[in-house]
């Protein structure tokens, strides 16, 4: 068996308005941050898991990030994946 | 109907389900039985509430991990039969996930949890939920929840719009949903969910009774 650090990144579609977002892009720029145009909060979920080669591990992750980690109605995931 | 029961599902972190059985059995004399999420057997229930709370206390999205319940399982075959399915806020949240309802719930517009009563026109009649409401075709609820705004993409609005399936409308839109959305059906009807709460709604000392309908409809065959 192999084991594999899997990176999620789960982010709300562009069509979806991110108001905490637009909150902290409001705070970056009393911060003074400068030329910040846009600013979406996403988040981030990281899996350790077991699998017979890295074929089986995808198949695994595709099947929880589109059942659990995000609700494609509103939101889109991309992962990494590392062969510890 | 005197045996009709409606089961009133508990998870963990629900917090509506007593006043939603206090307003069936104290209000319209319905009994109601609490079905704890793990259970899967539906067999001695008529109609099922999904009510309020933050089940699973809201990790990863509202109603994410409930769905995945072996009562939510179950409600696939009880929804097929025609039985009636009521989702209030929290309920609203579980059956979107769980995709009984299109579309999805995301945080208020302005971030705030707001708590109020909202004025809401009846757009559709659909299942019976707010039929014969004595021609009056607006109706005031309570609202209270953080993550009510109502998204969907334009194909499903259509869907929503063609069908009849939009139930309520907010006059006043507090929480920035799509086409002012607070509630909507599935196509046969027998599945309702909304963001305001009908069973805070059910005794004129507590500030109306225009939620009445709603639940007393439950029993509807």
């Amino acid at each position: 068996m192999d084991q594999f650090a899997v990176k999620v990144f789960i982010r709300l579609r562009p069509s979806v308005l991110d108001p905490a977002g637009e909150a902290t892009k409001s705070a970056s720029i009393k911060l003074g941050a400068e030329g910040i145009k846009s600013l979406r909060i996403g988040k981030m979920i990281e899996v350790k898991i077991e699998g017979n080669g890295e074929n089986e591990v995808r198949e695994k992750i595709d099947l929880l990030c589109d059942r659990l980690f995000a609700n494609t109605v509103i939101e889109d995931y991309e992962y990494s994946l590392e062969k510890l | 109907m005197d045996n009709f029961t409606v089961g009133v599902v508990v998870f963990p972190g629900s917090n509506c389900d007593r006043d939603v059985s206090w307003a069936l059995e104290g209000c319209l004399d319905i009994r109601t039985k609490y079905l704890w999420h793990e259970s899967s057997d539906l067999s001695d229930v008529d109609a099922i509430v999904l009510p309020g709370g933050f089940s699973y206390g809201d990790y990863l999205r509202c109603g994410a991990i409930a769905r995945f319940s072996p009562l939510i399982n179950a409600l696939d075959e009880f929804v097929k039969s025609g039985k009636r399915v009521l989702g209030i806020c929290n309920g609203f949240q579980i059956l979107t996930e769980s995709g009984f309802l299109p579309g999805a719930l995301v945080a208020n517009k302005n971030l705030n949890f707001i708590c109020d009563d909202v004025e809401l026109d009846i757009v559709s009649s659909k299942g019976g939920w707010f039929n014969n409401v004595d021609e009056k075709q607006t109706i005031k609820l309570p609202i209270a929840h953080g993550e009510g705004r109502y998204h969907c993409d334009s194909d499903t609005l259509k869907k929503l719009v063609d069908n009849e399936l939009i139930a309520l409308r907010y006059k006043n839109n507090p929480n920035g949903s799509s086409f002012d959305i607070a509630g909507i059906t599935n196509e046969k009807g027998n599945v309702l969910g909304l963001m305001p709460h009908p069973e805070r709604a059910c005794d004129e000392t507590i500030g109306g009774t225009d939620g009445l309908f709603t639940l007393k409809s439950l029993i509807l065959k």
